[in-house]
């Protein structure tokens, strides 16, 4: 929060760009460091798949029955055991263990002592008889996803509400954090007044305080005045700026140029002039930032909906109702993950496509103060 | 915008000064002061309504018997719930909790990120890019998706750890969260995709780094562990130590993972009864509102003493450089 970190910072940006611009110089020529690239990045490859493996999981999860998530020999990809139609029957598909080797079989009929069975590939060649009982045989299963699922949780969880509850609040919030912080940031940048930095290290200071100290009267206010139960205890303080995007957009504003705000001044703008029509157009960047910032995070966000709307399940955002969600269905693991999935994708599109702006304002707000 | 005369402006001057050494006040600077105060106005009513009134208020709440149904009459109390506290059994076994968690977890939090950083700053690392984005992604997972996604992975019969270990050898892996045993190690892989900010402060202060200490390292004969003691880790020391602070405030408010896996009963006995979840239990199923602000205002006091601490051992190990 001196003035050592904040050259620390300055050099830390700054390296951002060097470093990337050296790598394109220094391609590994010798054939030890080919090795060595090989190495390093096949350990990290190692490292990453591991780490996101759990998506992968949830998402074979997602798209398996419940019959399938039942049988412990069941195969690793979503399948349904196969069964083979012949003159208007059904017969269930087996792996039986032949002489010549082992191949899917269906069972027309079954014996304790030995069974009859049809080649599904060739059943006008007649029954082929195995001795055994076929209860020890395997089933043979086809490969099918149950994209059902999806469609199932989508009604199931009521999807269309929570995502419209999800979006509206977050939308609202984007609103109330980008006028708020940028009014408050503009202040903290442009204006000199007592205190300044007193408030402003006030302000870094309350992203250390933990919650649990404000929450229990907080709380209290909001049900005392009928506020519990719906969006207000979740939109309203979002108005009213928040320390993170504060020091994000302040940071930004530093590095503009006073000299047109001054122009400005000049020929006759007011303060808020100067910031709609001179300060704003030099600062989208970071306007976008802090607008995605709040997004994701809203999206995110457990425990304000959880405490403020666990009452009314019609006003829940995702995050909640896929809990709710799952103390229902925990018993049937497709519903749950399927949940997960597409709770989690939107968020993760906006970080894909904006996943600079997520890099850079963590930067700032992290290695900054 | 009228403009006074010059006298006028004297006048007001000294007439209305602002109690505030050293500011003697232009008229114009204290337009400007205006100003300022009026833009940062929303975080400074915000800070005053949503932050200090309600620290205030909770620990007033202390000294009383309040509670949301107030079935007996509101009444001062002194230092009963404090007295309470302290004597309270649950205090100590949830404290002991989030302590022992946070003995696991910090380490992790602190070194995970720094050698993930390390390594993708490693120069003969090819498509760092792909993987800065790859490893930061799991970090805009909504909380609860991640947690039932990790819950899935830790299954016992299902879950891809305990197949994982089967495969290599291990006959009878743990029932990771459902035994006391291995339930912290448990939390501490579902916690495990929060890492992604962390990752990316580390690695914008290991860019910070000139390259010349490296070289001169080179030269006076370091290796790779040499450069790392005597120029990664002190030229680190400033970011690990924000790192730290943040994790210690995270780590002894932990109690979301547990509600939202076993609904926050406990189990397995009593290892996830976090000290924030007591509080949120003490308040929110049992409506006291003045025991669970002493719950509060005493996690408050130990995040601070714990941050005091770090901050006063902070002279020993965190490098500023151009300092002395």
């Amino acid at each position: 929060m001196d003035t050592g970190a904040g050259r620390f910072a300055d050099v830390a940006t700054a390296g951002v760009v060097g470093q990337d611009a050296r790598r394109r110089f220094r391609r590994p020529r010798r054939p030890r460091d080919a090795r060595r690239s090989f190495t390093i990045t096949f350990i990290l490859v190692v490292v990453l798949a591991a780490f996101l493996s759990p998506i992968l999981r949830a998402a074979l999860v997602s798209l398996k029955t419940p019959a399938q998530l039942s049988e412990t020999n069941a195969p690793f990809l979503p399948s349904v055991p196969s069964t083979f139609a012949w003159e208007g029957k059904e017969y269930d598909v087996y792996i039986v263990p032949l002489p010549e080797g082992s191949r899917e079989l269906a069972l027309v009929k079954p014996g304790r002592q030995q069974s009859d069975f049809l080649d599904p590939a060739d059943p006008a060649a007649g029954t082929i008889t195995w001795q055994g009982s076929w209860r020890t045989l395997e089933r043979a299963w086809t490969l099918s996803p149950a994209w059902s699922n999806y469609s199932d949780v989508w009604a199931l969880i009521d999807f269309p509400r929570l995502l419209f509850n999800t979006i509206a609040i977050a939308l609202i919030g984007m609103v109330g954090v980008l006028v708020s912080c940028t009014l408050v940031a503009y202040g903290f940048a442009r204006f000199r007044f007592p205190g300044r930095s007193l408030l402003f290290m006030i302000l870094i200071a309350t992203i250390f305080l933990p919650g649990a100290v404000t929450v229990i009267p907080t709380y209290t206010v909001f049900s005392k005045i009928g506020w519990v139960g719906t969006w207000l205890p979740l939109l309203v303080p979002v108005f009213f700026a928040n320390a993170f995007d504060v020091f994000l957009l302040r940071q930004y504003l530093l590095t503009i140029p006073r000299e047109m705000d001054e122009a400005a001044a000049i020929d006759g703008a007011g303060p808020f002039r100067t910031l709609v029509s001179v300060i704003l157009p030099q600062a989208w960047p970071v306007v976008i930032a802090v607008a995605i910032f709040h997004f994701v995070y809203s999206w995110n966000d457990f425990f304000n909906p959880l405490i403020y709307l666990s009452t009314k399940p019609e006003l829940q955002t995702l995050a909640v109702g896929l809990q709710r969600f799952n103390g229902i269905h925990y018993r049937n693991p497709a519903y749950v993950q399927a949940g997960t999935l597409m709770t989690m994708v939107i968020p993760v599109i906006i970080f894909l496509i904006f996943q600079r702006v997520f890099t850079r304002g963590i930067v700032i707000t992290g290695v900054e103060k | 915008m009228t403009a006074a005369p010059e006298s006028a402006a004297v006048t007001v001057r000294s007439r209305r000064r602002l109690p505030i050494h050293g500011w003697h006040p232009s008229r114009l600077a204290r337009r400007e002061a205006l100003w300022g105060f009026l833009f940062i106005s929303p975080w400074l009513i915000g800070f005053l309504v949503f932050t200090l009134a309600p620290m205030i208020a909770s620990l007033g709440f202390t000294f009383t018997n309040v509670s949301l149904a107030q079935e007996q009459p509101l009444a001062f109390v002194g230092l009963h719930n404090w007295q309470t506290m302290l004597g309270d059994a649950q205090t100590w076994a949830s404290l002991g909790v989030t302590f022992r968690f946070a003995l696991l977890q910090l380490p992790i939090a602190m070194i995970l990120p720094l050698s993930l950083a390390i390594a993708l700053n490693a120069r003969a690392l090819k498509g760092p890019g792909a993987f800065r984005v790859l490893f930061f992604l799991p970090y805009v997972i909504p909380f609860v998706s991640g947690v039932l996604i990790w819950q899935g992975m830790l299954n016992l019969e299902t879950g891809w750890l305990n197949a994982f270990l089967r495969f290599t050898g291990i006959e009878n892996p743990p029932n990771w969260l459902n035994d006391s045993t291995f339930i912290y190690p448990a939390l501490v892989f579902i916690g495990i995709w929060g890492i992604g900010s962390a990752i990316i402060v580390n690695l914008a202060g290991l860019r910070g780094i000139p390259t010349e200490l490296y070289d001169a390292a080179n030269i006076d004969g370091a290796g790779w562990w040499g450069s790392l003691r005597n120029v990664t880790l002190p030229l680190m020391s400033p970011v690990i130590f924000y790192t730290l602070i943040l994790s210690i405030v995270d780590v002894l408010q932990y109690f979301l993972v547990p509600l939202v896996i076993n609904n926050g009963t406990g189990e397995p006995d009593g290892t996830t009864f976090f000290f924030n979840l007591y509080l949120y239990k003490t308040f929110f199923t049992y409506q006291n509102m003045a025991y669970g602000a002493t719950l509060a205002w005493m996690l408050f006091l130990v995040t601070l003493l714990v941050s005091l601490v770090v901050f006063w051992s902070s002279r020993r190990w965190v490098y500023y450089a151009g300092e002395r």
